[in-house]
């Protein structure tokens, strides 16, 4: 002290304590903290904000009939209110709902066997390679590729070249390309959870890589594949840019065939998007009650996926 | 071999090993399938690029060979079909876009422009949300609020962007345009806003791993020597987690690059240079939409312009892709 004033300064040495410097240093936490919490309400803001949204838009126009009707051009077939006075009957996404449903059914029969069999090469029987290195570098990529480019591949390579037409085959095939990246990486994680003691045990008892394959390693990893498989599909039934640019139709009034794949087809999200972008405001219901149709499968493919996951998750 | 003695070699007497041969080639031919998927985009791309733009030069060489006075005698739906096709000059450094009304004109800045405008705004928006919601997560949250914050960032990332579009239209552009009243129904802010939250998924997720994998040494040594919490995320778990968060930046940017639904329907297909964030513009991937619902033939300019356009993007996104790979492995630091 005596040297401070001593020198006529009112600065501290640096032996003393200045209790302003840890203040502001708490301050700066608080602030921080509060910064870091206020970011972390965004998320959830908006997604609360977009569910209240959807929910009000489309409240009252979510009926029964809204399930089991097809589309209709004028916007007041849509509304409940109007079903009694109607020779047409109401009108509804029926034919999309379909559609969504078959293309989703064969888009998951193609990914089960391309994605999984991926994944069995590269976890169980590529070598440790450049070329091995290069799938997998290649399939990182796949995965950061726009989904309306895969549109453009669906376009050019079967609807164009392999001349299967603005199908629902062409679309399924296209969803697939989209979606095998996600679906190799998640059955791979899968495979490699399977101790390698399992894998020892069955080679000691003389059975061959194949049937180890088959009798141990899959049925031990088939939860998380179809977990994945389930979640990869969950992100395919609500991609609009691919099928549109396949050529998905806009408004079907009836649904399509399982049985005829080649057959033209709509879909859910191609169908909202056909309503949202209409100006007629009483559109936007009908967009809305179309979403909440959609997001509802959603919640019920994700709720089967954690279902399959809890269920079987011996860690849990 | 006498008997007694057992053939532990797999040759031949094995049951099991024409059955391995035949699985070997089946699944390696389904990892194939990733790789032909590759060489096909590239080639369907490059295919109906090479279309857009051979002809105008075509039409040079025809001029130069023949003479340009013997070729105005060609008939003039020839001399037309070819002087439709666009050069590598105008496409890129044309500032109109204007190719289903007459006068066509191919010059792809205006939509480089758009979907820089809705890039740059919801990258502004995401980034420094989606930081400093994963250092929450990482440092500060407890497990329970962990356990409820991770799952509604896990539902935004799993709403489809037909979704998010709708939300655009009917949330955010009406509050938009009541503080802004000459925002148009479409418009590049809410565009850039929705496809930002969009994002914030992404940003987080990725980050906290990054942020998780630093060990908890180098926090207690911080700790140690007398640091903050405040300075401990910042100064050093934040840097040593630094290549993960940029790998996540760089992929949620090519992310925001990409994204199509949402764009189409908050920001419109106006293909316009303007600096205004209140009006319509249209993104790379609006266009081939626009294309993709009109109905075009096959073969014909427009048609070939989707995959020019669709060229354009993929060569900006798979070079987004390749750079997050790069700094990864460049800047990762290996913790043990």
């Amino acid at each position: 002290m005596s040297i401070d004033t001593d020198a006529g300064t009112a600065e501290t040495t640096e032996f003393e304590f200045d209790g302003s410097a840890i203040e502001r240093k708490r301050l700066y936490g608080k602030v921080f903290l509060g910064l870091c919490i206020a970011a972390s309400m965004v998320g959830i803001v908006a997604l609360i904000a977009l569910l209240v949204d959807v929910l009000t838009e489309a409240w009252g126009w979510l009926t029964w009939e809204f399930l089991t009707y097809p589309p209709s051009q004028i916007a007041e077939h849509f509304d409940p209110e109007n079903y009694g006075s109607l020779d047409t009957g109401p009108a509804g996404m029926y034919p999309a709902i379909v559609g969504s449903i078959y293309l989703i059914v064969l888009t998951a029969v193609f990914t089960l066997f391309l994605g999984v069999g991926a994944a069995i090469y590269l976890e169980e029987y590529a070598p440790d390679t450049e070329m091995t290195r290069f799938i997998e570098a290649n399939i990182t990529n796949l995965a950061g590729v726009p989904s309306i480019v895969y549109g453009l591949l669906g376009l050019a390579m079967f609807v164009r070249a392999l001349q299967t037409g603005a199908s629902l085959l062409a679309g399924a095939l296209t969803l697939t390309l989209l979606i095998l990246p996600i679906v190799i990486v998640q059955s791979q994680e899968s495979l490699r959870a399977v101790p390698d003691s399992m894998r020892q045990a069955s080679y000691g008892a003389g059975a061959t890589k194949w049937q180890t394959i088959r009798d141990v390693v899959l049925p031990e990893a088939v939860p998380g594949i179809m977990t994945g498989i389930i979640l990869s599909l969950s992100r395919a039934i609500g991609e609009t840019a691919p099928i549109l640019m396949v050529g998905a139709a806009t408004s079907m009034f009836t649904p399509p065939s399982l049985t005829d794949p080649t057959g033209a087809f709509s879909a859910m999200p191609m169908q909202i998007f056909d309503w949202a972008r209409l100006p007629d405001e009483t559109f936007q219901h009908v967009a809305a009650a179309g979403i909440v149709v959609l997001l509802t499968i959603l919640l019920l493919m994700n709720a089967v996926a954690i279902y399959i996951r809890n269920k079987y998750d011996r860690r849990g | 071999m006498s008997s007694g003695q057992i053939d532990l070699s797999r040759q031949g007497s094995d049951v099991g090993t024409v059955g391995d041969r035949v699985a070997r080639y089946a699944f390696f031919s389904c990892a194939l399938v990733t790789v032909l998927t590759t060489i096909a985009i590239v080639l369907v791309l490059v295919n109906g690029a090479v279309g857009f733009f051979r002809s105008a030069t075509l039409y040079e060489l025809l001029a130069d060979t023949v003479g340009a006075g013997s070729l105005s005698g060609a008939t003039d739906a020839l001399r037309d079909g070819l002087m439709a096709q666009v050069t590598l000059g105008e496409f890129f450094f044309g500032t109109n876009w204007s190719p289903l009304i007459e006068p066509t004109s191919y010059g792809v800045w205006p939509l480089i422009w758009g979907t820089l405008v809705i890039t740059v705004g919801s990258a502004v928006i995401a980034l420094p949300v989606g930081t400093l919601t994963a250092i929450y997560l990482s440092e500060y949250a407890d497990s329970r609020v962990r356990k409820t914050l991770k799952p509604v960032l896990e539902i935004l990332a799993g709403i489809p962007t037909i979704v998010y579009g709708f939300f655009a239209l009917s949330f955010i552009t009406p509050i938009i345009q009541f503080f802004f009243p000459q925002t148009g129904t479409f418009n590049a802010a809410s565009g850039a806003i929705v496809v930002g939250v969009m994002i914030i998924p992404m940003v987080s997720s990725i980050s906290e791993d990054a942020m998780s994998s630093v060990p908890n040494s180098l926090r207690n040594a911080a700790y140690g020597l007398g640091a903050t919490k405040f300075e401990v995320s910042t100064q050093v778990v934040l840097p040593a987690s630094l290549s993960g968060i940029l790998a996540a930046y760089v992929l949620a940017i090519s992310r925001a690059i990409g994204e199509t639904m949402a764009v189409v329907l908050a920001v419109g297909m106006l293909p316009q240079i303007t600096t205004s964030p209140f009006e319509e513009m249209q993104t790379m991937t609006a266009y081939m939409v626009q294309v993709g619902i009109s109905d075009v033939s096959v073969g014909s300019i427009q048609y070939q312009s989707l995959f020019a356009v669709g060229l354009t993007l993929f060569v900006m996104t798979f070079a987004m892709n390749v750079l997050s790979v790069l700094i990864r492995s460049r800047y990762r630091e290996e913790y043990q």
